[in-house]
């Protein structure tokens, strides 16, 4: 269900905070040198799973390998016991109704990308039909992208608009929105992105397509969930955060729930509040979970395709 | 003034770079007089599992080289190898050879590298068959490299065990996960150095200093090695190393005596780390005059 909604009141965007680049960049080194004791690291390393928004978005995708993704969402590694699932699967318009299908009552969310993902450069009507078009067909969530040419050009109102109409017509679907932050060149347009999203009614901000590197970093993500820490002491209301490209291996992954930890605090460790967009992340955290489980590195050789 | 002499460092090869061991450990091997050698890396599990994904990473493009570009490679080692004679030499007789012994050993060594070189192109036609079948198919049986293998090198001598342990490893299209010898490896980095300025791909051979019976486990537990070759004196180590096989069943060879002499070259050795791969190819005729093939 969505959580947010379009503001009325709104601060100018042209006046968002700029963010100390060093400074982050420090931040972030002292995330990567939390020690983790194997315990947590377990536990850490299943949560990471329920997290992640298991995804295709390739031009050759079928509905075979749609069906595919599903039945892998479901039965991650059938021989290990108490696995979580996926939050949810991630697909273009055109598949959802597969997908929907495909995952039936499992409890896995359909995200849809939507606005003539990746690069989001079509008319304002297509855009509106693309998120009409995944709604009905049963998707959860949208993933749109924001007019990145718009928003360089500084016109911060066009893009909030757009936002606001895509919100709009996702009715009670949860909207993330993709920032593509490897496009916005400075992470003070990253933090600036980010409060048009959310005051423009953002469930969710997501750093990028997948497309563009580098995709999510965690300056990026850090400077990302400083903006929600913002929003939300000033709303009251929660935005989560979705990390997407660039994170495929376990030890990323749980660099970046310390960082989520530290700054928004646990009430964000779920996977309605964070996300990882990933296709080859998943294998790697399970081959991780073998590992504390058997005591032997593992081989991808024991592990489905994806 | 006497001029200060500077010391190498010796590192491990992990995917084609000399990384430190992860672990900051070191050790010092000796030599006869009690005196020691160097300062040489003892690495961890973690290394070796550092080196395993190298080697994984490697393996696909290697074994896809043309047979006749890998030959070409492994002649380029031997090349090299022949322009550093003289540093083997050296480190040889500081582990305690005498001359004319160290000199031989390194001779050996290339001329083992252009043995293994000249078979490249050629143990595939020597070992696959055409095999008769009582129906009308072609049948037909060829070799493919297994993978990753880990190899533990002769603990006897420096440089001439390990050249014989890895180079037929490698001439068959796999990578390899190496452990020198403990107490005399100063040859097998310097050998590093050689195989990383000759052609070869980075993490087709990855080189670990340290101790066997530290490691011994890390190489029958990784389930993505699939093969083991032992070549160290230790029985105890190599009936661990079979015990542990059964966790993907990897294949486990054993070597014995260190592959000093000059007959311990054999295409057998490429032989021990290929799988046979048999295909039945539907054919309208069996006879020879009458068969479409």
């Amino acid at each position: 269900m969505s959580t947010n909604k379009i503001h009325k009141k709104v601060p100018d965007f042209r006046l968002s905070p700029t963010v100390d680049k060093v400074g982050v960049e420090e931040r972030v080194a002292r995330f990567q040198t939390r020690s983790i004791k194997n315990e947590s690291k377990m536990q850490g390393l299943k949560m990471v799973l329920n997290m992640i928004d298991l995804t295709t978005l390739e031009g050759k995708d079928t509905p075979g390998k749609v069906r595919q993704l599903c039945y892998k969402a479901q039965h991650l590694h059938d021989v290990q016991p108490d696995l979580p699932t996926v939050a949810a699967i991630c697909v273009y318009p055109s598949m959802v109704a597969e997908a929907k299908k495909a995952l039936g009552n499992s409890g896995i969310k359909v995200a849809s990308v939507s606005t003539a993902f990746p690069s989001g450069q079509a008319p304002h009507e297509i855009k509106i039909m693309d998120t009409r078009f995944a709604v009905e067909n049963g998707a959860d969530e949208i993933d749109m992208v924001i007019s990145r040419g718009k928003f360089l050009a500084g016109e911060y109102n066009f893009v909030f608009d757009e936002i606001a109409a895509i919100k709009e017509a996702c009715g009670s679907a949860r909207l993330k929105v993709i920032l593509e932050t490897g496009e916005l060149a400075s992470l003070d347009q990253v933090r600036r992105a980010s409060d048009i999203a959310m005051y423009a009614g953002a469930d969710f901000i997501k750093t990028s397509t997948g497309k563009i590197q580098p995709a999510a970093t965690m300056q990026v993500t850090y400077t990302m969930l400083c903006a929600i820490k913002d929003f939300y002491l000033k709303t009251g209301v929660k935005v989560g955060m979705k990390p997407a490209g660039g994170i495929s291996n376990s030890k990323l992954a749980l660099h970046n729930l310390v960082m989520v930890k530290e700054t928004l605090g646990a009430g964000w460790l779920n996977n309605e509040w964070f996300r990882f967009g990933a296709s080859s992340l998943a294998n790697d955290v399970l081959m991780q979970i073998m590992k504390q489980t058997t005591g032997h590195y593992q081989s991808a050789d024991y592990f489905s395709i994806d | 003034m006497e001029r200060l002499e500077i010391l190498k460092t010796y590192k491990i090869f992990i995917g084609g770079q000399f990384p430190r061991t992860e672990s900051g450990r070191y050790y010092s091997p000796m030599n006869k007089k009690g005196e020691a050698l160097a300062n040489m890396c003892l690495s961890s599990k973690k290394d070796h599992r550092n080196a395993v994904v190298a080697a994984r990473k490697a393996f696909g493009s290697w074994s896809e080289r043309t047979a006749f570009n890998r030959g070409q490679i492994l002649y380029r080692i031997a090349e090299m190898l022949e322009g550093r004679k003289s540093q083997f030499v050296e480190e040889l007789v500081k582990q305690g050879a005498t001359a004319p012994k160290a000199t031989a050993e390194v001779d050996l060594a290339i001329d083992r590298c252009v043995y293994y070189a000249g078979w490249c192109d050629k143990y595939q036609q020597v070992f696959s068959s055409v095999n008769p079948v009582a129906s009308s198919h072609f049948n037909f049986s060829a070799l493919e490299p297994m993978g990753v293998v880990g190899i533990i090198a002769p603990q006897t001598n420096s440089l001439i065990g390990l050249v014989s342990t890895i180079l037929p490893v490698i001439a068959g299209g796999n990578s390899c996960v190496v452990l020198a010898a403990e107490q005399l490896p100063l040859c097998a980095i310097t050998f590093a150095e050689v195989l990383a300025t000759s052609d070869l791909p980075g993490g087709v051979v990855n080189i670990l200093t340290g101790s066997e019976k530290e490691l011994i486990d890390a190489f029958h537990a990784h389930m993505d090695i699939n093969a083991v070759l032992y070549a160290g004196e230790n029985d105890e180590h190599a009936r661990k190393l079979e015990e542990g096989a059964d966790c993907n069943v990897k294949r486990i060879i054993r070597y014995v005596g260190g592959l000093t002499k000059t007959t311990d070259e054999s295409p057998y050795y490429i032989n021990d780390f290929q799988e046979v791969k048999t295909t039945w190819h539907p054919i309208e005729h069996v006879g020879g005059a009458t068969s479409s093939y």
